[in-house]
């Protein structure tokens, strides 16, 4: 492969707009407001007599007004500044972007679904209580695990349930305990999960292997263990081969296995996580069962649970009454409520839709399609690449920056200049046990001829920076809306919010 | 399966490159007697017809709150969604993007956040907000925690004019992460003072205004009860188009803010998701919980946005961080940012209007009728009444003539008999004279 | 600078009668990169050897600053909350944290010199 040699990404035009073809500047909405106008038509407000008890606002809000055509034009300028799985491979390691299928967008919406109030008489929601029972049917099926809780909002919020029911079921039995064990690789929600609910977090290292060290989790282990939070596959793209033994030892000490499920996506109908010892463990629906990641959110993280934990779970929950399904909003005294009314409605719609869709076959399909399409990258780049552990890798392929020992070139360097080859970078940095980790999750999604390219280009890459090109890399990326941001300004004198200053030249250009 | 672009061909070029035989093959470190051969028992693939047949189905099932009259509140809202809200969302940019951690490919999701951030700044009459979280519940319990951690105390006093499912959050919580909750009792008639319950030990107030009731406070005079005892005010709002007409609480010495964020952009879906709003004072903004969006520039020069004070967050401060959140609420933020947009002050400000207007007539019409006492001096789009009969019978009776007349009581207290006849009523701007009139003949009859 | 004294976990520590001035090494804030944030303590707050006696932020990491000798906080460097970057810029001058008074003058003579710390830190790498 031929790479360009100049360094400047082509001569530099000046415009007078600032814009630059398709690519177009755009200000923020309090920038382009005016007063009186709106983009939203409403009725006269009728007579009636007014009952705010003197406690109407005074002065102004402060909101710019714009017209529908404005609102609409902003919001597309905006859209046209982000990267997504629509446009491209989006290899973030541990995020799972997979594509998103549009049949789920549109049942979410149908009426009876997306105009439910949560609060209606159960009667007239039993369609809706009746997919719920369906989803948990096929989580609790997928994972050989007896019990669901569906309320968790995202996979922080699942694992907060989950350490949460170990926590009320140790306590029932006399005694909470004291910590819990994380290998070093785990994501950061697991220890600071632990913490918020009053653990204390006891690190457990990595073999040289990327598994968790068995022998050393062994010695950690004592009357004092609530338990251990461990991911599988884990944050390396690894499957624990020891998890049983794990398991075992854990439950032996008296403990409770926590598995955090964000790689659940890796082994879907191949391997059940009831089958290997776990008590609990979070399903992100957005990323395993594909409903959006949104820009970050919503999310949905229904926790599965073991026969011993399934008596601690939260509230609410579906059950098959005597008029039909009936929904337990009260009790659960050991653990309570997690959330506001029952959880992420408009995310089980899309996550059954999509379950429904490729069926137990399919879903097995797509697991070993990601593993595939993983170790596909990962024979096709570690000639130039370093990966961090020999082998085959489950449904992400991890490197360590050894090939750009001496180049000058960073792991951020690296991922930046991927931006301008079209692809949205790997997951960098992490897991922290590996040095500037490169992590790359190409998911189900990508076919074979998208996955040579991106290797023929991720290589290139490779090359370019071993043949002492650091200038290329360090002014990456070149080609985007903005170029590298200043963060630590950013962070030294933090600017949250649009103030009044500085808009008034903005409203009188609009105002010419 | 329509969604898997490899062939069996790719399949097996691909395996050749590997140097495996076969994709059973990189499952081998899973340990033999937990490796499936077969499929799980669930029904095979189905196709797009097929699988939105079903989902219909389920749907048809159920009386949705836009095919009837409705009149349902209680912390989630039924008003009129613009239509480009929802086509603007979809776009694939913001729909399938991810967490804006690569600022130069995510400037579009910053760049809405920071407005989203100002725009929730501005309504509640605070410095700073943050980038959303799971709901105003979750929002609620995080900012019991962090008045916490910034009193260095650990009781909260909670009003009874909160929603129950924000208490009840607040309380799990507490229970796990050891700080004590001092809840009032159920305030249905809107009179309470919780000086009282306010001592040296108070971390802070949570009150909720308009109450759960429908009362909208004055809360001033508790601000400066909280300030003077060196405890934080609390304010949850879950209607937040009363903030469009109602004395914002940042004005009434409030120190934390948290609302329910549905009302604007985000359809009911039957609880979730929806967009929990967080909003503070400046000088608390490093012991705020989650995702922030600040301003700064790159390397010519040119304004952009950024994730900034990561290091509060779980990914940095691991088990140290002010929360274990990860997420927000992004496209439910997306939603709110636009129709909060497409309204401006005036739309806002007249759409509150409207929704005050509505339920005031509502209110009229309802406690008009013989046994039908409307419990609330002060209301905003939202009021209780008390009715001669359990208010759950009426609710049930009242569906099946096709009339969500509004929410038992007793559904959020179960355990308290004195609630059993109360009915919580809700109009917005989606209710027209028709179900006015709809639901005054309905309640006459049912009550008959 | 030979009065000072250097723990391995990079802060420093100047005693001028039994009040010790701490702060962290050019090495520590030369490894941090910038500096955005530094949290300090309460004054009249009591740290051990060894425990948490500050916070010090860069845009991607938190790290904990430890009292190299236990004492009571009797002052801190507010100025840094407006200009972090001074750590950067001054890590051994301006740049400090706190000022404990010392309970232990010995707990001093642990600690390592100039020369031990430089060898030390070469040693790191």
């Amino acid at each position: 492969m031929t790479l360009p040699t100049q360094i400047q990404a082509g001569p530099r035009v000046r415009t007078i707009s600032g814009n630059k073809g398709l690519q177009i500047e755009e200000p923020l909405i309090f920038e382009q407001g005016m007063k009186g106008r709106s983009g939203v038509d409403l009725p006269a407000v009728p007579q009636h007599k007014d009952r705010l008890g003197g406690l109407r606002r005074k002065g102004e809000i402060g909101l710019p007004g714009l017209s529908e055509p404005q609102v609409v034009r902003h919001y597309t300028k905006l859209s046209q500044k982000n990267f997504a799985i629509d446009m491209g491979v989006y290899p973030l390691g541990s995020c799972t972007m997979k594509h998103n299928p549009r049949l789920n967008e549109k049942v979410a919406r149908l009426p009876g679904i997306g105009d439910l109030h949560p609060m209606q008489p159960v009667s007239t929601v039993q369609g809706a209580l009746e997919l719920i029972d369906q989803l948990a049917h096929w989580l609790k099926t997928l994972t050989n695990m007896p019990a669901v809780a569906m309320s968790p909002a995202a996979g922080a919020h699942g694992e907060l349930c989950g350490i949460m029911t170990i926590r009320a079921a140790l306590l029932a039995k006399g005694d909470a305990r004291k910590r819990i064990l994380v290998p070093e690789s785990a994501h950061g929600t697991n220890p600071a999960t632990a913490a918020a609910c009053g653990y204390e977090v006891d690190p457990v290292p990595a073999d040289d292997r990327g598994r968790v060290d068995l022998a050393a989790f062994k010695a950690k282990l004592g009357p004092d263990v609530a338990g251990t939070m461990i991911t599988n596959p884990n944050t390396c793209g690894l499957f624990e081969n020891d998890i049983i033994d794990i398991a075992d030892a854990v439950h032996a000490a008296g403990g409770y296995f926590y598995c955090d499920g964000a790689n659940f996506n890796a082994i879907v109908g191949r391997v059940r996580p009831g089958d290997l010892g776990i008590d609990a463990m979070h399903i992100n629906l957005h990323k395993t069962f594909s409903t959006p990641h949104g820009g970050g959110g919503p999310g949905s993280g229904p926790v599965v649970l073991s026969a011993a934990l399934a008596p601690y779970a939260p509230v609410p929950y579906v059950v098959h009454g005597k008029n039909g399904f009936d929904l337990v909003e009260q009790g659960g005294e050991a653990l309570g409520r997690l959330k506001g009314f029952h959880g992420q409605m408009g995310m089980f719609v899309r996550a059954l839709s999509y379950m429904m869709s490729h069926g137990s076959d399919g879903l097995r399909t797509a697991s070993g399609d990601a593993v595939l399409n993983a170790n596909y990258i990962l024979a096709g780049l570690k000639g130039e690449m370093t990966p961090a552990f020999p082998g085959t890798c489950m449904h992400e392929a991890l490197f360590n920056d050894e090939f750009l020992d001496n180049t000058g070139v960073t792991t951020l360097d690296f991922a930046k200049a991927m931006i301008d080859e079209g692809y949205h970078p790997m997951t960098m940095y992490f897991p922290l046990v590996v040095h500037g980790a490169l992590l790359m999750e190409p998911t189900e999604t990508e076919s074979k001829d998208g996955l040579d390219r991106y290797i023929e280009v991720v290589k290139g890459l490779a090359q370019r920076a071993k043949a002492g090109d650091a200038a290329y890399f360090k002014g990456a990326p070149y080609h985007t809306p903005r170029r590298r941001l200043d963060e630590t300004l950013a962070a030294r004198q933090p600017v949250l919010r649009w103030r009044e200053q500085g808009a008034s030249v903005q409203e009188n250009k609009a105002a010419e | 399966m329509r969604y898997l672009p490899l062939t069996d061909d790719d399949r097996r070029a691909m395996l050749a490159a590997i140097g495996v035989p076969s994709v059973d093959a990189l499952y081998s470190d899973v340990p033999q007697a937990a490796r499936l051969t077969a499929p799980i028992d669930l029904p095979p693939f189905k196709s797009e017809l097929e699988v939105e047949r079903h989902i219909g189905a389920l749907a048809a099932k159920n009386l949705g709150a836009a095919s009837c009259p409705s009149f349902l509140g209680a912390g989630a809202y039924r008003h009129h969604i613009p239509a480009s809200v929802d086509h603007l969302i979809q776009r694939g940019e913001f729909l399938t993007s991810y967490t804006p951690y690569q600022p130069e490919v995510t400037q579009g999701t910053l760049q809405y956040l920071f407005e989203f951030q100002t725009q929730v700044a501005l309504l509640t009459g605070m410095d700073v907000a943050n980038a959303s979280m799971y709901d105003g519940a979750t929002a609620t319990g995080e900012a019991v925690m962090m008045a916490n951690r910034v009193t260095r105390r650990s009781r909260a006093v909670l009003s009874g004019g909160l929603h129950p499912h924000y208490r009840d959050v607040i309380e799990t919580h507490g229970k796990f992460t050891g700080f004590e909750v001092v809840a009032a009792s159920a305030d249905a008639k809107g009179a309470e003072d919780l000086t009282k319950l306010i001592d040296g030990k108070t971390s802070c107030v949570v009150v909720q205004n308009p109450s759960v009731f429908g009362h909208v406070h004055d809360l001033s005079a508790l601000a400066k009860a909280c300030h003077d005892a060196g405890a934080l005010l609390v304010v949850a709002v879950t209607e937040v188009v009363s903030l469009g007409l109602v004395t914002p609480p940042g004005e009434m010495g409030a120190d934390i803010v948290t609302a329910e964020g549905q009302s604007l952009g985000v359809p009911l879906s039957f609880g979730g998701p929806y967009v929990g709003l967080f909003a503070t004072r400046d000088k608390f903004i490093r012991q705020m919980p989650g995702r922030l969006t600040g301003q700064t520039v790159d390397v010519d020069g040119k304004r952009g946005w950024v994730l900034t004070l990561s290091t509060r967050e779980q990914h940095i401060r691991r088990e140290k961080a002010t929360s274990n959140i990860c997420t927000n609420s992004g496209l439910c933020a997306l939603a709110f940012n636009i129709h909060l947009t497409l309204l401006g002050e005036t739309g806002l400000t007249k759409l509150a209007q409207l929704n005050h207007a509505t339920a005031s007539r509502l209110a009229d019409r309802l406690s008009a009728i013989p046994g039908v006492t409307l419990l609330n001096e002060t209301l905003f789009n939202e009021f209780t009444l008390a009715l001669p009969k359990p208010a759950a019978e009426v609710a049930e009776a009242l569906a099946k003539k096709r009339v969500l007349g509004g929410v038992p009581v007793s559904r959020l207290y179960p355990s308290d008999a004195s609630m059993r006849n109360l009915l919580l009523v809700a109009a917005t701007e989606t209710v027209s004279d028709e179900d006015i009139a709809a639901y005054e003949a309905a309640l006459k009859e049912v009550l008959k | 600078m030979s009065d000072i004294r250097y723990s391995k976990d990079h802060e420093w520590v100047k005693l001028d009668g039994d009040t010790a001035t701490i702060g962290i090494t050019p090495y520590a804030q030369e490894q941090l990169g910038d500096v955005v944030f530094v949290e300090l303590p309460e004054i009249g707050k009591k740290v051990e050897q060894g425990k948490e006696l500050a916070v010090v932020e860069s845009v991607k990491a938190a790290s904990e600053v430890y009292a190299p000798v236990s004492g009571e906080v009797v002052e801190v460097n507010s100025a840094l909350s407006d200009a972090p970057a001074t750590v950067n810029e001054d890590a051994l001058g301006k740049g400090w944290f706190a000022r404990l008074k010392v309970a232990d003058k010995g707990q001093l003579s642990g600690l390592m010199d100039e020369a031990a710390y430089q060898k030390y830190v070469e040693g790191l790498h």
